[in-house]
């Protein structure tokens, strides 16, 4: 079965523990996690969570399950790149010397929409937003100036759907509280 | 009315209103003021203090199976905790419901490897429904009512609670008509509503099936669907055949009644598997121990699965339809749209493999003319004895195989056995818990040698509470089951499967447990008598043929209707 990129959206209690719970799911499936990045969505007291697996269609739907099935997950959603605007930041720190011999830096923040967060005599912080080949592209190019040090994000995604995904799953919840409650 | 009480003092009250009377456990350094707690509330909770902390998961496992409520257990912190690992993973794999507070040391310590440390909630998290610390005097009765809610709903499931020192002595302002009795948790859904369309399809789909099979799984017992199941085989005229751990969710004299699926169910429904238009699968989860080779199963059939849990369809095989909810519930919704109809040609289909497995694996197995005896045979004759109406407690192996074949069923919830993690060592102290669960009805536990010493010091248990358990020690002194493949796979080599044993009887004995050994089949009835007659536990130490096996077998990897009916040969029909 053809193997591609899925992005997982879980939202979460915001409870201890919650990461391992959900990473030990692919741990034992011998999955590998490609990105990751945590924090709190837009809902108090809950968390968002944007993961990124590569793998088939119906092992990311059993995983999606398995995940869903956790007390503390609220909801997961499955996702492939056509449903998501999403983006990733990386920082890339080059020494000053090598770039201002060569005189590219205007042409390289140019054509890659980068910025420079911080200028030392010693070295130069470019950061870039995108898409991972973009990130890539820019790597590469910093490459023959030698790259000190470099880090990206995990993926952050929003869906192309109208609202968050979330808000329709909570309100089914608050009016199922609701009933519980009126039985009681 | 408010009042200043210690955290230990909360978990107390609030087991109590959680309904609690009895728990399994065994004190130690970090659990200690819980357990000064529990002794001024002894008369409300019974504790039956087990001899090791494995036997105390397992008891809390057979007296859930055979009442349907949570089983309990305490135990202390490190060691405490970690010995709890095998039955907590049983219970989940197997949905039994379950709490465990563990002791922990105080919060200040946590991760200082302080004596009798253990990170259990790191631990158990990956096979519990839930694992929770509580730090805070004032989360107990949250944290408690939590914990059954979770561990009783839906599928249910093991919950470990992971009690710090400093929460159970600290303090905590308790009201007790202001319980937070838990019933709703807003990032789980435990009963899900069966969907009309879905209901409305699957029964088109069953109406308009000329050769359709059921499939009774545990959820159905977990349910309580056992009526609702029979009124489905019967208006629709449909063979049902059941798991493991679905024996016993209908009765195995009724007419409709084929069978146990999987590696050594009968052959009439597993090749039948194979010959369905639609298999109804129901509280079941396709085990690969029922299923064989998946590319091999059904694959002429439409599937059906009905399941409280959506993440088991489509894990292991392809469904056509799901109903995802409580088995009773999804039966009640389907039943009235169910046409009433005759399939007795494909009924009749049944007759055949059943003929062919009775002439040429059964009459051998529960009738031998010579030899020494064999398991079949005295599991045979303690059903017989027992009028089918026994629950029937199995170890792991060809014991718990030959139990699963042999043992016929009147009533539900008749049979207990580590199906999913096949825990050797399950048996003894689940059928305690089981006794003392169902105290009016005689429990049979069948095991093997090796199993038995795995938690034979429960024997002491069994002494201290005197609790009545017949105990069918099928010994032939050997590691069965592993025996059978090393002599069917591994060409005879019978690496560290023998085995050097005590005298069984002797060590009841010293317990003040009465028994006797059976030589000899001549023996074996009146045995069986006095075992059953004997007020109190009583253990038979039954001499069985080592190189007896349990046939037939799909072998691990085949397909489902690839049938061994002894060493040599396959079943054909033609």
């Amino acid at each position: 079965m053809e193997e591609q990129l899925f992005t997982f959206t879980i939202f979460t209690e915001n409870q201890v523990g919650i990461l391992s719970q959900i990473s030990n799911i692919f741990t034992r499936r011998c999955l590998n996690i490609e990105s990751l990045s945590v924090s709190p969505s837009s809902i108090k007291g809950v968390s968002k969570f944007t993961l990124t697996c590569f793998s088939n269609r119906d092992m990311m739907e059993r995983v999606c399950k398995q995940i869903d099935k956790r007390i503390d997950v609220l909801k997961v959603y499955l996702l492939t790149d056509d449903d998501l605007v999403y983006q990733e930041i990386a920082l890339y720190k080059v020494p000053t010397d090598a770039l201002l011999d060569n005189s590219v830096v205007e042409a390289i923040t140019r054509r890659h929409n980068a910025s420079i967060l911080e200028i030392t005599r010693t070295y130069v912080v470019f950061e870039k937003t995108g898409h991972p080949e973009e990130i890539e592209a820019l790597f590469d190019e910093l490459k023959q100036f030698d790259i000190n040090q470099f880090v990206r994000s995990g993926r952050v995604a929003v869906t192309k759907s109208r609202r968050e995904l979330l808000d329709r799953y909570l309100e089914q919840q608050e009016i199922r509280r609701a009933q519980i409650e009126s039985i009681r | 009315m408010k009042e200043k009480i210690k955290g230990s003092e909360a978990l107390m009250r609030s087991l109590i209103r959680e309904g609690v009377g009895l728990v399994f456990g065994y004190p130690g350094g970090s659990i200690m003021p819980t357990y000064d707690a529990l002794y001024d509330y002894q008369d409300r909770i019974r504790h039956i203090l087990v001899r090791h902390e494995q036997g105390a998961t397992h008891s809390a496992q057979g007296f859930s199976r055979v009442t349907g409520e949570t089983g309990v257990v305490i135990v202390t912190s490190g060691p405490g905790a970690t010995n709890i690992i095998t039955g907590v993973a049983d219970a989940m794999i197997d949905s039994t419901p379950m709490v465990v507070v563990t002791g922990q040391v105080a919060s200040p310590f946590l991760g200082t490897d302080a004596f009798q440390e253990a990170d259990v909630v790191g631990i158990t998290s990956p096979i519990t429904k839930w694992s929770y610390q509580i730090r805070k005097a004032e989360d107990v009765s949250w944290a408690v009512s939590k914990a059954f809610y979770i561990a009783n709903s839906g599928r249910p499931g093991p919950v470990v609670l992971d009690f710090t020192r400093d929460a159970q002595v600290g303090e905590v302002e308790y009201d007790d008509e202001n319980y937070p009795k838990c019933n709703f948790i807003r990032s789980y859904i435990p009963k899900p509503t069966p969907s009309a369309i879905d209901i409305e399809r699957v029964a088109d789909m069953i109406n308009n099936s000329e050769r359709p099979m059921i499939i009774s799984g545990h959820g159905v017992m977990i349910s309580g669907a056992e009526e609702e199941l029979r009124e489905l085989a019967e208006k629709g005229d449909i063979p049902v055949a059941a798991t493991l751990l679905g024996l016993s969710t209908m009765r195995t004299d009724h007419r409709l009644y084929k069978g146990m699926v999987g590696m050594h169910g009968n052959i009439a429904p597993n090749v039948n598997t194979n010959k369905a238009d639609l298999i109804i699968a129901i509280g079941m989860r396709f085990d690969d121990r029922v299923t064989g080779n998946v590319s091999g199963y059904a694959k002429q059939a439409k599937i059906v699965h009905i399941d409280i849990d959506s993440s088991e369809f489509d894990k292991n095989i392809k469904t056509d339809a799901t109903i995802h909810a409580d088995a009773k519930e999804a039966l009640q919704s389907l039943l009235p749209l169910i046409e009433e109809r005759k399939h007795s040609e494909w009924i009749a289909e049944f007759d055949r493999p059943a003929a062919v497995e009775r002439e040429s694996v059964i009459e051998r197995e529960l009738f031998p003319q010579s030899g020494k005896m064999t398991m079949g045979e005295v599991i045979n004759r303690v059903i017989d004895a027992t009028e089918e109406k026994a629950i029937v407690v199995t170890d792991v192996g060809q014991n718990q195989m030959f139990a699963c074949r042999y043992s016929r069923f009147k009533l539900p919830k008749s049979l207990i056995s580590s199906g999913g993690l096949g825990t050797m060592g399950f048996g003894f102290p689940a059928a305690i818990g089981a006794k003392i669960g169902a105290p009016e009805r005689t429990v049979c536990v069948f095991l093997g040698d090796g199993g038995l010493q795995m938690t034979i010091q429960e024997l002491g248990t069994i002494m201290e509470y005197g609790i009545d358990i017949k105990i069918i020690l099928l010994n032939n002194n050997f590691l069965g089951n592993v025996r059978q493949w090393q002599s069917l796979f591994w060409n005879n080599r019978f690496s560290q499967t023998p085995m050097l044993n005590p005298d069984f009887v002797m060590i009841a004995k010293a317990y003040g447990i009465a028994g006797e050994d059976v030589e000899d089949r001549s023996q074996l009835s009146e045995a069986i008598e006095r075992m059953l007659e004997h007020k109190g536990s009583y253990l038979l130490n039954v001499n069985i043929d080592e190189t007896d096996m349990v046939f037939p077998m799909t072998p691990g990897g085949a397909n489902v209707d690839h049938i061994l009916l002894n060493p040599n040969d396959v079943y054909s029909i033609d």
